[in-house]
């Protein structure tokens, strides 16, 4: 039987009655007595010397409060990296400054030359077209691998190359590696390219910024998904205004996907000329300002090689990759393509020796960070393409050729620097073929070739590293931050709860998970508690959501501190009950004496610690309420098998996705709906990039996907319906609850298994293609099929 | 988007009158004009709205049998009450855009913008449809002129389309991924004096006859008449969504599945 509360539960979402009213309230819904509005003028040239910027016809228009420039911002600090990558060489990553607005040089489409805080929207934008720009225009550095060769233009003169670092995994490995690859019975090649994306969460980024000259008290409300971080990133980096006078507020938010982790210029902006004009100051992105301004997501070029035995073990793995920064570090864009991407290459499977290294590159275009995955998409995407590829050329079963290399005993060390805890690969992959029905794909690729259509199946595995992550471990690693999470429990005096979280929910649903974790563990209904997140006046100081790691970091925090009300609540009823307070158990809101029919309610030990008058206090103080911060002791390792099927058109080239199937393991299921959710958005996710999204530059750096016009994202009817299943469950061993998280599972799971899939099927049809890359669009899809 | 005064007239006559001031635009159903004035693209003093417009809206059917089409119909409309009279129409108009495009977007919008994805052009081409302004009437062969280009005057309005209904036609759109216009559109109508093959999205010069198509259909109304036949990739579009090759091969296809559709 399904429970129908607590853990285990499908409860329904209680965010969406607002959500699906119309009564969410998002930062753009903020609006403040006495608000200004900022429009930023910004570069339509990607390369470029500025001369001179006058804004004296600007300044003189109706309705302009104040114009600033990059001059306003050389007294403050640039926007921070929260992430020191060494390279291989032992020396640090090259840190170019990030301007607030562009200052002497611009250095991407889309990048800030100019504000406008105007008494209107229309008023600041007309006064924008009145700024006189002088620039000289330069060369765009747009292609990586030219932007590393001797002579390249620069992107940042005061730098000594385009490379921000060159980063070898394991670099002790690289020449045992080398000689494995030497020595090799087969060595698989392929060379592939990780399509750069737009993440276009359905609400664009807003910041609304505000000051009181009273108490010296900064306010930004922000679409973010950790306010915390951007208090401390700003607060302490940027604008120099200590915690105790800035308050980061992220209501309601819109979707993050990634790209609202990060601090942006906007909101630094907000919050600056909020004090300089004494005003609120709002911004509200356009969708075109946010093709061009929103970090971008992926963008890796990559060489990957997988060495086998003459029995198809694999031996060694050997990558390359060159991975766009853009034009300036993005708050955690040099942890991605490294710590986030080169301890995932072993994947599911026991290679014994792994080397990879990356290039991470400056260009003319815009920053580049965190998307749904991050680094770990990329991980996956090579090495079950390249997998993929070299069953081809053995002539053995794709699937067979994993299961023979999987993980299969755990704990297990990887040879890139993390330890899985627990998993089973078998079991997910076992659960696949059942789910996916592989056993009657060639009856359906019959089917299809009678419609004159080609057939494809693709399979892949995955593992992810989430519950990001152990602050001593990223320490190490170079990370700025810590990333352990808080919760404060806060028992009122009738028994219901409200519980201040870090993380922050853009769409995961945590106002219904997370109670389903505290009914469970005091009996008392979900509707009793509530979840407080997104303002740092009201919550602890936690790290936010990213990285699959609310539940497994801030869950785990937020369960410690139940622990300790439940201890405290425990000691109470014992005294009401006149017991040992080691006898008493909880269990359905009842406070009982072992052994005995005596009991007290939930509601009265409550009551009795804010009414004390018949309460220890010589032992305890009253009130309930409790505060844990908790950092993971190890990532955790969700882990699946996908399958896709596709139909080709052999005529046009155009690709439809027939079946999707996913089997995933989380360990141990909150809410198994909210899980099937997280990972039918990450599928979408995921087929997005595979078949239609294309973030694309041209040469001179200008942005030509700048719209819906041309940048295809995900609809309903390029979809199929999907078949998830995460009934396989081998909980995490170092958290409280057992989860793994299932956040991004679905962006990293699926693209694999697509374009595995369109091989499978154009080889099935006689064409001898053995790659296209993302998106394999009906054009690439055409060109490959003519170029075979 | 620019300040602008917008005027509503009722009659043709006022429509004309007030297109004659300085600036004036005539505004359809908007679907590229008003994003094009969000971008602050265009700064046009007044807008003059056609939608108001009693004599210029719904079908009817001339003695002739031919189906007329009020400039300021809207897709949707089109799609519902033509289809008894010219079911590929009404089907073309039916896969337009999305339904907010469909209840907005007029044929004498689309055909004015003459958008060289656009699907109407293709429509009108085919069909040989006679294009009737505020002051005279114009063939299709004659009103389309290049991409965004047409006969028509400055403060010329469409009033009517007037559409030949064949003995059978079809309309096959390829979608282009994002923006879901036409990657390459194909109508094909089969008349007694011959067959009409008009092809959209494909050619930098906008929507064009495939001439080679049409004899060899006249001859022999089949998709396998087009088997000898290709076209040639000079003068196709080619950008993030396809080369001219792909476009100039999709045409071939497209044509084949009109044909054949027809025969269906």
């Amino acid at each position: 039987m399904p429970k129908d509360s607590g853990i285990g539960a499908s409860s329904k979402r209680r965010e969406d009655l607002r959500f699906l009213t119309g009564a969410g309230k998002y930062t753009d819904d903020i609006n403040i007595h006495g608000q200004t509005y900022v429009h930023f003028l910004r570069a339509d040239v990607a390369h470029a010397t500025i001369n001179s910027i006058d804004t004296t016809a600007a300044a003189a228009m109706p309705g302009v409060v104040q114009v600033f420039t990059g001059a306003d911002f050389e007294a403050v600090g640039g926007i921070p990296c929260g992430w020191q990558v060494t390279d291989r060489f032992g020396e640090p990553m090259q840190e170019p400054r990030h301007p607030v607005i562009a200052h002497g040089t611009i250095r991407h489409v889309g990048e800030i030359v100019a504000a406008v805080v105007g008494e209107t929207l229309a008023q600041a934008r007309d006064a924008a077209e009145a700024i006189v720009l002088d620039l000289t225009e330069k060369p765009a550095v747009v292609d990586m691998k030219a932007a590393a060769t001797e002579g390249s233009t620069k992107v940042h003169d005061d730098l000594a190359s385009n490379i921000c670092y060159d980063w070898g995994f394991v670099e002790e490995n690289r020449d045992a590696v080398d000689q494995a690859i030497k020595d090799a019975a087969h060595v698989t090649t392929l060379e592939l390219v990780n399509n750069r994306l737009v993440a276009n969460p359905m609400e664009p980024r807003v910041a609304v910024g505000e000051y009181s000259r009273s108490d010296d008290m900064h306010t930004l409300h922000t679409t973010s998904q950790n306010p915390h971080v951007i208090r401390l990133l700003m607060g302490a980096f940027v604008l120099g205004i200590p915690e105790h006078k800035l308050r980061v507020v992220a209501p309601d938010v819109g979707g993050g996907f990634g790209t609202k982790i990060f601090h942006y210029a906007e909101e630094a902006f907000c919050t600056f000329a909020a004090k300089a004009v004494n005003r609120p100051v709002k911004w509200t992105s356009t969708r075109s300002e946010a093709f061009m301004s929103d970090a971008h997501g992926r963008d890796h070029v990559t060489k990957i090689e997988l060495a086998m035995d003459a029995d198809n073990n694999f031996t060694a793995i050997r990558t390359e990759t060159y991975a766009n920064m853009g034009a300036y570090l993005s708050t955690f864009a040099s942890s991605v393509p490294t710590w986030l991407h080169g301890t995932l290459m072993a994947g599911n499977y026991k290679t014994p020796l792994i080397y990879v290294n990356v290039k991470a590159m400056f260009t003319n275009t815009v920053p580049v960070d965190a998307y749904r995955g991050a680094g770990r998409p990329e991980a996956t995407f090579q090495l079950e393409r390249v997998i993929d590829k070299a069953a081809r050329e053995r002539g053995v079963d794709p699937i067979a050729l994993r299961r023979q290399n999987f993980v299969t005993e755990f704990p297990y060390a990887t040879p890139v620097a993390v330890e899985y805890d627990t998993g089973d690969y078998e079991a997910t992959m076992a659960k696949l073929e059942e789910i996916a029905d592989i056993d009657g794909f060639a009856a359906r690729r019959a089917e299809s070739e009678a419609k004159g259509k080609l057939r494809g199946l693709g399979v892949n595995c995955y593992i992810e590293a989430c519950g990001i992550a152990p602050s001593n471990l990223v320490g190490q690693l170079g990370a700025r931050a810590g990333l352990y999470d808080a919760a404060t429990v806060r028992v009122n005096a009738t028994g219901s709860i409200s519980v201040m979280v870090g993380a922050h929910s853009h769409g995961q649903g945590h106002e219904t998970s997370f109670p389903q974790v505290i009914s469970e563990m005091i009996g008392i209904p979900e509707d009793q508690i509530d979840i407080v997140h997104g303002d740092t006046s009201k919550i602890p100081f936690g790290m936010g959501t990213y990285g699959s790691r609310s539940l497994a970091v801030c869950g785990s925090a937020m369960v410690r501190a139940a622990e300790k009300v439940i201890n405290k609540a425990k000691k109470i009823a014992a005294h009401l009950l006149e017991a040992s307070d080691a006898d008493i158990e909880l269990k359905d809101g009842q406070f009982s004496v072992a052994g005995t029919d005596k009991s007290v309610a939930w509601g009265d030990v409550t009551l009795a610690a804010y009414v004390p008058h018949n309460y220890p206090l010589e032992d305890i103080e009253p009130g309930l309420e409790e505060t844990a911060f908790y950092d993971p002791a190890n990532f955790t390792y969700p882990a699946g098998a996908y399958a896709c099927e596709v139909e080709v058109d052999p005529d046009t080239g155009k690709v439809t996705i027939e079946r999707f199937s996913a089997a995933d393991d989380f360990g141990n299921v909150i809410n198994p709906m909210i899980v099937s959710g997280q990972v039918h958005g990450g599928i979408a996710q995921g087929i997005g990039q595979a078949l239609l999204e294309n973030c694309a530059y041209d040469e001179d750096g200008q942005l030509i996907s700048a719209s819906y016009m041309d940048y295809a994202m995900p609809r309903a009817d390029d979809l199929p319906f999907y078949t998830v299943d995460h009934s396989c469950q081998t909980p995490c061993t170092h958290n409280p609850l057992g989860v793994k998280g299932c956040g991004e599972a679905g962006a990293i799971g699926s693209p694999p298994s697509v374009v595995n899939a369109v091989i499978d099927a154009l080889q099935s049809g006689g064409k001898n293609v053995t790659h296209i890359d993302m998106p394999v669009t009906p054009a690439r899809v055409w060109e490959a099929m003519n170029n075979a | 988007m620019y300040a602008f005064e917008i005027e509503r007239p009722s009659t043709i006559a006022d429509a004309v009158n007030a297109l004659k001031g300085e600036d004036a635009q005539a505004l359809g159903g908007g679907q590229t004009l008003i994003p094009t004035l969000k971008q602050r693209l265009a700064a046009p003093s007044v807008l003059v709205s056609l939608t108001g417009i009693g004599e210029m809206q719904g079908v009817c059917q001339a003695d002739d049998g031919a189906v007329c089409i009020g400039g300021a119909t809207t897709h949707a409309t089109v799609a519902k009450e033509a289809a008894a009279h010219y079911p590929a129409l009404a089907d073309l108009a039916s896969h337009i855009g999305d339904p907010a495009v469909r209840n907005r977007g007029t044929i004498g919008g689309s055909l004015a913008n003459n958008d060289p994805a656009a699907c109407y052009p293709a429509a009108a081409l085919g069909s040989g449809a006679t294009i009737i302004t505020n002051n005279r009437q114009i063939a299709a062969d004659d009103y389309f002129e290049g991409m965004f280009s047409t006969a028509l005057d400055e403060g010329e309005v469409i009033t009517e389309v007037r559409f030949p209904v064949p003995q059978t036609a079809n309309y096959q759109k390829f979608l282009q991924p994002a923006s879901r216009f036409a990657l390459v559109g194909v109508f094909v109508a089969q008349y007694a004096d011959g067959v009409r093959v008009a092809v959209t999205g494909a050619s930098e010069e906008g929507v064009f006859r495939w001439s080679e198509a049409e004899a060899a259909l006249s001859a022999n109304f089949s998709a396998s008449a087009l088997d000898g036949l290709s076209l040639p990739a000079d003068g196709m579009i080619g950008d993030l969504h396809g080369s001219p090759s792909y476009r100039a091969h999709l045409v071939k296809v497209m044509t084949g599945r009109a044909v054949a559709a027809c025969q269906g």
